[in-house]
C-alpha cells in the first residue's frame, strides 16, 4: 500500500510538472506582453516594469525562476494588480465558485440519482424515455441557455430571485440551478446505465432466488453495486464545477474564480494564469487520487496492497 | 397419498420478441417426489433452464410469460400465488443453484452476509444466530476454516469453493426442493465430482428433492433417480435412470447415449453424433420437433405431434414409433407413408 501511494504521488508530481511547463511556454506564444501600453507608458517606464517582474530576462531564465519559486509554494505577484499575490487572489475568488458549485453538485447529484434510478427500474417505460430525453437535452444544451431562461422567467417575470447580483444566499440559487442541469443529466445517464448492467448480473437472480423482497434486492444489491463507479465520475465532475465556470459566473455576476481566470487571460496576467492553472490541475489530480483510494474501500476486489486477490 | 412435492403440468413459456411470441417451453409435465433427484437433460436451447427458472418465477416478466399450464407446489399453484407468497417460498421452500459460481455471488458483499441475508429473510433469527447458521452451512459444505471465511468476499474463493458457498446459501433454510441449473458445468472435472458428491451427501442429510438440469449424461448417471429428456421445448422421454440408460425408447435419447464416448470402446472408433442441428423454435409448428434429425422419420412425424406413450412402470415416450396406434395397426400403413389422416 505504502509503495503504491508513493508511486502514485510521484506520478502526480510529474503530471503537474508537465502541465506547468506546457502552460508556461504556451502562454508565451500568446501575442503581446502584459504591459502592451494600455496607459501610454514611456519606454523607460516599460523597462522598469519589465525589470520589476523579470520579463526582461530570457524565457528560459524566467521559467527556471518560476519553477524555483513554485517549489517553495510561491505563486508570485499579479502583473495587473499592484502588490497582490496570486495566492490571495485565488483564495478571495474561490469561495463563491466553490459554494455555487457545491450547491449545484448536491442538487444535480440528488435529482440525477433519482431520475437515473427510476428510469432504470422502469426500463423502457414512458418514464424511462422521458428522463433519458431530459438527460440528453441537459447534456447537449449549454448551461448559459438555461441561465438566460432562468433569469428571464424566475428573475425578471416572477421576480422571485435576483437576476444578476452578488448579495446574500438568494443570489446563489439561480447560478447553482443553471449549473446543476449538466450534473443532473450526467449523473442520471451514468447511474441508469450502471444499474441496467447490474440488474442483468447473475448475482441479482441469486438475490431474488434467496427470496429477498424486491426493494431489498434493489437497495442492497443493485444500487450498492451501481453506485461504486458513480463515485469515480463524481470526483472530477466536482472539481470542474467547483472551481468556477466562466459563463455562468459572468452571466450572474458572481465574483468567482472562473471570471478571474478569463480576465487574467484577456490582460495577459501571466502569473495569475499560471497560478489558477496550477491550482486547478493540482486539485484535479488530487481528487482523482482520492477517488481511487475511496474506490478501494468501496470495492473489495480492488486493493493496492499488492496481495494476490 | 402423494409424496409428490412439485408438479409441473403442461407448462408453456413464451418469450416476447419483436417479431412476436416465441414459445421456448411447449408443454412440459413432470412430477417431483420428496427426496428424489430428477435430472432434466437436453442440449442448449431445449428449454431446460427456462423450465427451471419459471418454477421459481425468476424469468423477467417484461420479456417472458407462462402462456399455459400450471406449476403446483405442495398442492398449491405457484402461478396463482401473489408475488409476495412466491417470494416467501423462494429460498425457504424452493432454492436454486446456478451455473456459474464466478458470477452468481455479489462481488461486494461478504459471503457470510450473503448467506445470512436469506436466513434472516425467512426465519426470525438474531444477527448472531443467523451468523451462526451461516457458519454451520459453510462447515457443512466443506469450506475449511469457515470461521475466517465468513468475512471474505467472493473473489477470495476459488470457483469450486464459490459453488460450495452458493450451495450453502441455497440450503441455508432447509428447502424441500433444490433446483440445480447446470451446477458443475463451469467447474473443473475434478471439482465437478466433489460438488456432485457434496450434493448427494447433503441430500441424504436433508432429504431435499433435487431437480438437476444438465447436458452432461455422466452427471446424470451419477446423481439421478429419474431422468427427463428434453428436446425442442418438450420432454420427449421420461423414466427411471435404468429405463433411460438401458432401455431408451426415443431416437433422440438413443442418439444422446450413442454420442457419448465410452472407455470400453476402441479409441479409433469415431463418436456418433446426432446429425443436423437443434430446431429453430420460431419456425417449429405441428409435428415432432426431432423429425428433421431422426433416423426413423415417418411421414406422420412431420404432420402430427406425437403423444406420450406411458408404460406400466411410468416410462413415457413421445414418439410415433412407440405409439400403439401405429405399432399395432396394419391399417395405418398408409397413414405412416403419407401422414394424411386425422389421428
Amino acid at each position: 500500500m505504502k509503495r503504491y501511494l508513493l508511486q502514485r504521488i510521484g506520478f502526480m508530481l510529474i503530471t503537474l510538472f508537465i502541465i506547468v511547463t506546457a502552460t508556461f511556454f504556451l502562454m508565451q506564444l500568446l501575442p503581446g506582453t502584459p504591459f502592451t501600453n494600455p496607459e501610454k507608458l514611456t519606454e523607460s517606464q516599460l523597462a522598469i516594469l519589465n525589470a520589476k517582474y523579470g520579463l526582461d530576462q530570457p524565457v528560459a531564465i524566467q521559467y527556471i525562476q518560476y519553477i524555483g519559486n513554485l517549489v517553495q509554494g510561491d505563486l508570485g505577484y499579479s502583473f495587473q494588480h499592484e502588490g497582490r499575490t496570486v495566492t490571495s487572489m485565488i483564495s478571495d475568488r474561490i469561495g463563491p465558485s466553490a459554494f455555487i458549485g457545491l450547491q449545484a453538485l448536491v442538487i444535480g447529484a440528488i435529482i440525477g440519482l433519482v431520475l437515473g434510478i427510476v428510469s432504470a427500474l422502469r426500463h423502457n417505460s414512458i418514464l424511462d424515455y422521458g428522463s433519458v430525453t431530459l438527460a440528453v437535452l441537459g447534456m447537449s444544451i449549454p448551461s448559459f441557455v438555461f441561465a438566460a431562461l432562468l433569469q428571464y422567467y424566475v428573475g425578471v417575470k416572477l421576480e422571485w430571485l435576483p437576476v444578476a447580483l452578488w448579495e446574500g444566499y438568494s443570489s446563489t440559487l439561480l447560478p447553482s440551478i443553471a449549473l446543476s442541469v449538466t450534473v443532473t443529466a450526467t449523473v442520471a445517464r451514468f447511474i441508469r446505465s450502471e444499474m441496467l448492467e447490474v440488474i442483468g448480473q447473475d448475482y441479482i437472480i441469486t438475490a431474488r432466488a434467496k427470496g429477498l423482497k424486491e426493494n431489498q434486492v434493489i437497495v442492497k444489491h443493485v444500487i450498492r453495486n451501481a453506485l461504486i463507479p458513480v463515485v469515480t465520475m463524481l470526483g472530477p465532475l466536482a472539481v470542474s464545477i467547483m472551481t468556477g465556470t466562466l459563463v455562468i459566473e459572468k452571466i450572474f455576476a458572481v465574483p468567482g474564480l472562473g471570471e478571474q481566470f478569463t480576465l487574467s487571460i484577456l490582460v495577459l496576467d501571466y502569473s495569475v494564469i499560471m497560478g489558477i492553472t496550477i491550482f486547478y490541475s493540482a486539485l484535479f489530480i488530487l481528487v482523482v487520487f482520492v477517488v481511487d483510494i475511496i474506490y478501494s474501500f468501496l470495492d473489495p476486489r480492488i486493493n493496492y496492497k499488492g496481495e494476490s486477490a | 397419498m402423494s409424496n409428490t412435492i412439485l408438479t409441473v403440468d403442461n407448462l408453456h413459456v413464451a418469450f416476447k420478441t419483436q417479431t412476436g411470441k416465441l414459445t421456448a417451453v411447449r408443454g412440459v409435465s413432470f412430477d417431483l417426489k420428496k427426496g428424489e433427484t430428477l435430472a432434466i437433460v437436453g442440449e442448449s436451447g431445449s428449454g431446460k433452464s427456462v423450465t427451471a427458472k419459471s418454477i421459481m418465477q425468476l424469468l423477467p416478466t417484461a420479456t417472458t410469460e407462462v402462456t399455459k399450464g400450471d406449476i403446483v407446489y405442495n398442492g398449491e399453484s405457484l402461478l396463482k400465488m401473489t408475488k409476495r407468497q412466491v417470494t416467501n417460498l423462494r429460498g425457504s421452500e424452493i432454492s436454486m443453484v446456478f451455473q456459474d459460481p464466478m458470477t452468481s455471488l455479489n462481488p461486494t458483499m461478504k459471503v457470510g452476509k450473503q448467506i445470512m441475508e436469506g436466513v434472516q429473510r425467512h426465519e426470525q433469527l438474531t444477527k448472531a444466530q443467523a451468523r451462526e447458521r451461516a457458519l454451520d452451512m459453510l462447515k457443512l459444505v466443506g469450506i475449511p476454516q469457515a470461521e475466517n471465511r465468513l468475512d471474505n468476499y467472493p473473489h477470495q474463493f476459488s470457483g469450486g469453493m464459490r459453488q460450495r458457498v452458493v450451495i450453502a446459501l441455497a440450503l441455508a433454510c432447509n428447502p424441500k426442493v433444490l433446483i440445480a441449473d447446470e451446477p458443475t458445468t463451469a467447474l473443473d472435472v475434478t471439482i465437478q465430482a466433489q460438488i456432485l458428491d457434496l450434493m448427494k451427501d447433503l441430500q441424504k442429510k436433508t432429504d431435499t428433492a433435487i431437480i438437476l438440469i444438465t447436458h452432461d449424461l455422466g452427471v446424470v448417471a451419477n446423481m439421478a433417480d429419474r431422468v427427463a429428456v428434453m428436446y425442442g421445448g418438450k420432454i420427449v422421454e421420461q423414466g427411471t435412470l435404468d429405463e433411460i440408460f438401458y432401455n431408451p425408447q426415443h431416437p433422440y435419447t438413443l442418439g444422446l447415449l450413442q454420442s457419448m464416448p465410452k472407455l470400453s470402446e476402441d479409441r479409433s472408433q469415431p463418436l456418433l453424433p446426432i446429425a443436423g442441428s437443434p430446431p429453430n423454435l420460431a419456425t417449429l409448428g405441428e409435428g415432432c420437433a426431432f423429425a428433421a434429425r431422426c433416423p426413423h422419420t415417418m411421414a406422420v412425424c412431420h404432420t402430427y405431434t406425437p403423444r406420450d406413450t406411458v408404460s406400466e412402470t411410468g416410462h413415457s415416450v413421445a414418439c410415433w414409433l412407440q405409439d400403439p396406434r401405429i405399432a399395432a395397426s396394419e391399417e395405418t400403413a398408409e397413414l405412416v407413408e403419407t401422414g394424411n389422416s386425422s389421428l
